[in-house]
């Protein structure tokens, strides 16, 4: 893909909580249609970072541009427009506990679009039976599901108005090891059937090199490295090292990659 | 790859039928497909030569028309044109269209009622045999501390009683004082009529000790901490507390149960005997306001007239109201399950249902000592 004007820009972006910095002059370009995954120590701040950039935290200073536009000074018309291109999954789903799982997909439909009842609920099934829910989960209620399922159904509200961006927050964190693999097959699939560009963020060697196609590392407060699989295990530095040449990461790395990204 | 464009500026979606074939324009997505036309006519394919973009929403709307075309082939629609990126959206939708057949009407019948009124009457039937059962815990467990004391936890014990005992006795001495004052004052109006206001004493007296100090303080008790058991408890079911005590071999019910429904049933006597002292004060002071009743002779009308059987009669039921609290209060917290819905429901379930309990065992109480003659 050619140089263009990347589909999240972040710049400087300082972010304390009283007296703990946890960034300070974050760097990123996310580029579009690629599926980037976070990675970092507990407490480097991977969620923090999402938080800030769908606006739900805000920056002690820095740019943060998504789709070229400015998500911090913006008026609460244009940021509901900005919203409406992206759907943020969160780590255990954050489904709405009184809804039905079809009711979660069709929540955002609700909320941003006028369309009929009926068109509303077959569009909210697809994107249902999309993420791989049976039959029977459309109308259960959220504490009747599996935390794979939920995750899931979490993944279906996210997708429900075909945004361009999806941020996902530990998608496969508390996933057996063949329903992590399942979910990561099911987010590239989705990601190339509706153009989507993925941020993700991640504990899950596995997913890394299965499924990203470039990995940004933080630590020391700010954007470590940026690059392909290949190129973080060329880094020198300490915790990337410990990171992508651990035992778990030559697990990792010794199973074939179902989907070859260079 | 789609090209990026945000979805407000979307271009207007056209349908048009030439010559056999459903010509589509446009781009295709959430915001444009809701008006258009499912009419196909007697077209056999459908073109997207000059489709702009399409969502999952624009494809569903494609292959719904492709579908209304006579003898097409749910796997091949016949569909020309597509480009590369509205083929991957065409057959990923493809595979996830709902099912052919409708889902019947819902229309609610007669039946539907009668048989939710059913299952509500089983589930009431059920509650009430999980109750008494959750009792018969309880008290078991309450046996066997008799047995041996030093199991019984005595921090927590203390910290319930200050939590439901020494600090509600503001608001029930307010409580019982304000009623005090509303009892001498209607009573002071309406004895007036017959010259008999001294009556007001004996009024204020027996339905002060004998029902209302108790009956109110237990209504205020079971909105301020019954519910609070049911959240405390239920906070800890939710997090797997309950079920981390069990696997440590420790009995919740001896621990967190029984302390709080001891701490209750030593409080609420102590509680109503305070409600009982601050509406009689209440109602003595209204009496000296309004009627020129004396605190003198007050208080000598009081001990001639009122038998002490009104005031044990009131302290009796005491003990009983605590325990209707306290079991119904920790047997819903320990109903919620793992979403926070439930905790919410449960705990005003928990006060509602143990406030009518209340009010039920006190209307029995009242035919009790009817018939017994006190």
């Amino acid at each position: 893909m050619a140089e263009e004007e990347p589909i999240i820009k972040v710049r400087g972006l300082v972010k304390a909580f009283g007296d703990h910095v946890v960034h300070d002059g974050v760097d990123l370009d996310v580029r579009r249609g690629e599926i980037i995954g976070i990675v970092g120590g507990s407490g480097t701040g991977k969620s923090v970072l999402l938080h800030q950039i769908v606006g739900l935290l805000k920056p002690d200073a820095g740019r943060i541009e998504v789709f070229g536009e400015s998500v911090r000074d913006t008026s609460d018309e244009e940021y509901r427009r900005l919203r409406r291109r992206w759907g943020v999954m969160f780590q255990d789903g954050a489904l709405f506990s009184s809804l039905t799982v079809r009711q979660n997909v069709e929540a955002p439909m609700r909320e941003q679009m006028n369309l009929p009842d009926d068109l509303r609920e077959t569009l909210a099934g697809i994107k249902v039976r999309m993420v791989g829910l049976p039959e029977n989960a459309h109308d259960k209620y959220p504490s009747d599901l599996s935390g794979g399922m939920r995750k899931r159904a979490g993944l279906a509200r996210a997708i429900s108005l075909d945004p361009e961006i999806v941020f996902l927050d530990e998608p496969t964190a508390g996933l057996d090891p063949i329903g992590a693999a399942d979910f990561d097959t099911l987010i590239r699939e989705l990601q190339s059937a509706l153009g989507l560009t993925v941020f993700m963020v991640t504990h899950d060697l596995d997913s890394l090199h299965a499924i990203c196609d470039r990995i940004a590392v933080l630590a020391d407060k700010k954007v470590l490295a940026v690059g392909t699989m290949a190129e973080m295990l060329e880094i020198d530095h300490p915790w990337v090292r410990e990171y992508f040449h651990g035992p778990r990461a030559r697990a990792a790395q010794g199973k074939p990659r179902p989907d070859e990204v260079d | 790859m789609n090209s990026p464009r945000a979805p407000e500026d979307a271009v207007r979606a056209r349908i048009e039928l030439s010559e056999g074939t459903v010509d589509l324009s446009g781009d295709l997505v959430i915001e444009t497909i809701a008006d258009l036309s499912h009419d196909v006519g007697g077209a056999r394919r459908i073109d997207l030569s000059d489709a702009g973009r399409i969502d999952s929403a624009g494809a569903w709307f494609v292959l719904d028309l492709a579908g209304r075309i006579e003898g097409a082939d749910a796997d091949h629609p016949p569909i020309d044109g597509a480009n590369d990126a509205q083929r991957q959206i065409l057959d990923t939708v493809r595979r996830n269209m709902p099912p052919a057949e409708k889902s019947g009407d819902k229309r609610v019948t007669m039946l539907d009622r009668l048989e939710a009124f059913g299952r509500r009457t089983a589930e009431a039937g059920r509650i009430a045999v999980e109750l008494t059962a959750f009792l018969g815990q309880v008290v078991a467990t309450l046996g066997a501390l008799v047995i041996h004391p030093r199991r019984l936890r005595l921090t927590s014990l203390v910290h319930h009683m200050q939590e439901v005992g020494l600090n509600a006795v503001p608001i029930v001495a307010l409580m019982a004082f304000l009623i005090g004052v509303v009892l001498a004052f209607q009573g002071a109006s309406q004895l007036r009529q017959f010259g008999a206001e001294v009556f007001v004493v004996d009024l204020i007296a027996i339905s002060v000790l004998r029902e209302l100090g108790i009956l109110l303080t237990a209504i205020i008790v079971a909105g301020r901490s019954g519910s609070a058991f049911t959240a405390s408890i239920g906070a800890m079911k939710m997090r797997e507390e309950v079920d981390a005590m069990r696997t440590l071999g420790l009995n919740p019910i001896q621990i967190l149960v029984v302390p709080r429904v001891l701490a209750l049933m030593l409080m609420l006597p102590v509680l109503g005997l305070i409600a009982d002292l601050s509406g009689l004060i209440g109602g003595a002071m209204m009496s000296w306001i309004e009627l020129g009743v004396s605190p003198a002779v007050f208080q000598s009308r009081l001990v001639a007239n009122t038998d002490v059987w009104h005031f044990v009669v009131g302290l009796i039921k005491a003990p009983f109201f605590a325990l209707i609290i306290g079991i119904i209060g920790c047997y819903e917290g320990m109903k919620v399950g793992g979403n926070t819905e439930s905790l919410g429901r449960l705990t005003s379930t928990s006060v509602v249902l143990s406030i009518f309990m209340v009010i039920v065992v006190d209307a029995v109480f009242s035919v009790f000592f009817a018939v017994v003659g006190v």
